[in-house]
């Protein structure tokens, strides 16, 4: 049979490689038969976000009173806008890896078991949960693309972006975008399914709120508590790592330890994913 | 048996916790190769668990599966190239259209786009779901559903194909439509492997059944001879008013000629017995004296054989 899939003389890495890209394909389709209501979940939080703070709020005040931080980052260059950039684009890639790994998931071993389908593909259990990351990884990208033209002219005030090293802010991305799809898989693999709703409250806010989004981690340092408290946050080195490479003015953590960190946590939160999925599916 | 294509060799699970579950318990089976085979039995007889284990979707506790002698443990991946599932709840993928879902398959793989547009489309007519090419899953009745499970199911030319309870609620037509897609595979050479409650269902489109019960196979043959030697019988289901000598007449039931066996149930007595002419009279008669309530016959099929060998009724 000429159609015959298994043929002998195929090597398994290329019956895996074929499988693990028509998953890609399938996900390609479906995102692209979605791209508004993708766009729009992308965009509206930031948007809004910068609308109110950058520009709503200055023009109220005729000022920075208001805003905390824009004391901090104007003695450093720039104004809330230039702390912000960084911090939203961040947000939009760890909420995309929420959306479109955790809360999937969540859906398919709560209510309608279409995993299981994938799972009977002809590759390791490990490797469709790792196209879920590569998956949602594209999605972050994609998702801070489209949030740095908002952030970058919405603010009334001008934003300082500076791009000393190209290799180091696509390493940042890259990283930080499989971080945020490794916490999607470990958040819906481990979180009950009736209790998916819960995670915004209980995960998400936390972990954007003390994530240095609105503010660099330097900044905390009168709060020595909570300065170190947030380093157990993922989302922190997400938002560091984002503000070394693009807006370097403000003050920022050191390269290298940013690296380090997201690397680390994406090869925990990937370890942590994989045995959640595995136990999943496998009984 | 060297041509069966799937091999179960002392299979056992237990599912661990609190208070741990022997779903399986020690099972044999050998399927030869182009045969439909049926493993019946009621809920909770470890039907699906066997199934989940030959189809890479569980770890066995001990014990071995192979098909197409490949070991399912051993090599998942590659087993699930030779095997094609469906699974007792509905897994068509909800984001993509009827097409779509069996040309993702093809592509998942393997198949270059072409061949995969071109399988996808035959498979379509073959199973009647042309006109529906273009439906997502949620607009499909039941009955289309789980056409379109199967379909995508074989669509990797496997050769064992599994059915978990391919006929649970699916009206009587489409159950009927349902089993000529199935018989039709025959013609492809895919072995098919299926689990049902319906002894009809077994009786109807298997060639060998398994019979199943506590994670253990009481017996296995094809459905006439089980059928001519365990349960050549029928059974007469006597509803007695009140239980008043009932001792006396099980034995003067037992002598009559025919009757092989008279046992004790809720609220009367049960007696199996060979199919002859005139025998339902004489039970009636003897039975009338003590109070006899009604009777209900079950004619010699899989649920006579079932209920010989274990006593209970397939839906109890
Ligand atoms: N995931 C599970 N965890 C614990 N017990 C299970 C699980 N799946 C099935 N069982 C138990 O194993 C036994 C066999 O179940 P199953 O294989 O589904 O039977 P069947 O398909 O014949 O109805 C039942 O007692 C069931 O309750
Ligand atoms: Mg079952």
């Amino acid at each position: 049979m000429s159609e015959a899939v298994v043929n002998s003389n195929d090597t398994k890495i290329v019956v895996y490689t074929r499988a693990f890209l028509g998953l890609m394909q399938r996900d390609f389709r479906v995102l692209t038969r979605e791209i508004v209501p993708f766009l729009i979940r992308i965009a509206m939080n930031p948007l809004l976000f910068l609308f109110v703070f950058t520009f709503v709020m200055p023009h109220m005040t005729g000022g920075s009173t208001l805003s905390p931080t824009a004391g901090m980052a104007a003695a450093g260059g720039g104004g809330f806008g230039t702390v912000l950039l960084p911090g939203l684009m961040a947000v939009a890639i760890m909420f995309s890896g929420i959306a479109a790994v955790a809360l999937p998931l969540a859906q398919e071993f709560g209510v309608t078991r279409e995993i299981d389908d994938r799972v009977m593909c002809p590759l390791p259990i490990g490797a469709v949960a790792i196209e879920k990351i590569v998956f949602s990884a594209i999605q972050s990208i994609f998702a801070a693309a489209v949030v740095f033209p908002l952030a970058y002219y919405i603010p009334s005030t001008p934003v300082l972006v500076h791009v000393s090293s190209w290799w180091f802010f696509i390493a940042v991305l890259v990283l930080a975008s499989l971080l945020a799809g490794a916490l999607g898989l470990t958040i819906g693999t481990f979180v009950q399914p009736k209790q998916i709703g819960l995670i915004f409250g209980v995960v998400i806010m936390p972990i954007t709120f003390l994530g240095c989004v609105y503010y660099p981690w330097a900044a905390l340092s009168p709060i020595k508590w909570l300065q170190n408290g947030v380093l157990i946050n993922p989302i922190v080195y997400i938002t560091e790592g984002l503000r070394a490479a693009l807006t370097p003015t403000v003050g920022h953590m050191p390269d290298a330890t940013i690296l380090a960190m997201l690397l680390f946590f994406f090869v925990l939160l990937t370890l942590m994913g994989l045995r959640g999925f595995a136990n999943r599916v496998l009984s | 048996m060297s041509e069966s294509i799937v091999e179960i060799l002392g299979l056992r699970k237990v599912y661990a916790g609190k208070n741990p579950v022997t779903a399986v318990d020690g099972i044999d089976l050998h399927v030869p190769s182009g045969l439909i085979y049926g493993l019946l039995g009621p809920n909770g007889a470890g039907k699906t668990t066997t199934i989940s284990i030959a189809t890479t979707r569980a770890i066995p506790t001990a014990g071995s599966v192979k098909i197409a002698g490949i070991d399912v443990v051993a090599h998942p991946a590659l087993a699930r190239c030779v095997i094609g599932v469906v699974p007792q709840y509905n897994t068509l993928d909800r984001s993509c259209t009827a097409f779509e879902n069996i040309y993702f398959h093809c592509r998942y793989f393997g198949m270059a786009k072409q061949v995969a547009a071109q399988r996808t489309a035959q498979l379509l007519e073959q199973f009647r779901l042309s006109d529906r090419a273009a439906a997502y899953p949620q607009a499909l009745s039941g009955g289309l559903a789980q056409r379109l499970q199967i379909a995508r199911a074989i669509a990797h030319h496997p050769k064992v194909l599994f059915l978990d309870e391919p006929s649970a609620g699916l009206d009587p037509q489409s159950r009927i439509a349902m089993w000529d897609a199935v018989q039709a595979l025959r013609g492809e050479g895919i072995t098919v492997v299926l689990t049902t409650h319906y002894m009809e269902e077994a009786d109807a489109i298997c060639d060998r059944v398994a019979i199943i019960d506590h994670g253990k196979i009481l017996i296995e043959d094809s459905p006439a001879a089980l059928k001519a030697s365990v349960g050549g019988d029928i059974i007469y289901d006597l509803r007695m008013r009140g239980v008043r000598d009932s001792g006396l007449l099980e034995k003067e039931l037992a002598t009559i000629e025919g009757v092989t066996r008279v046992e004790v149930i809720e609220g009367g007595l049960r007696v199996l017995a060979r199919v002859q002419d005139g025998l339902l009279a004489k039970v009636v008669t003897t039975a009338n004296e003590y109070g006899l309530r009604d009777v209900t016959t079950i004619e010699p099929s899989l649920e006579t054989v079932f209920i010989r060998l274990t006593g209970r009724d397939l839906r109890e």
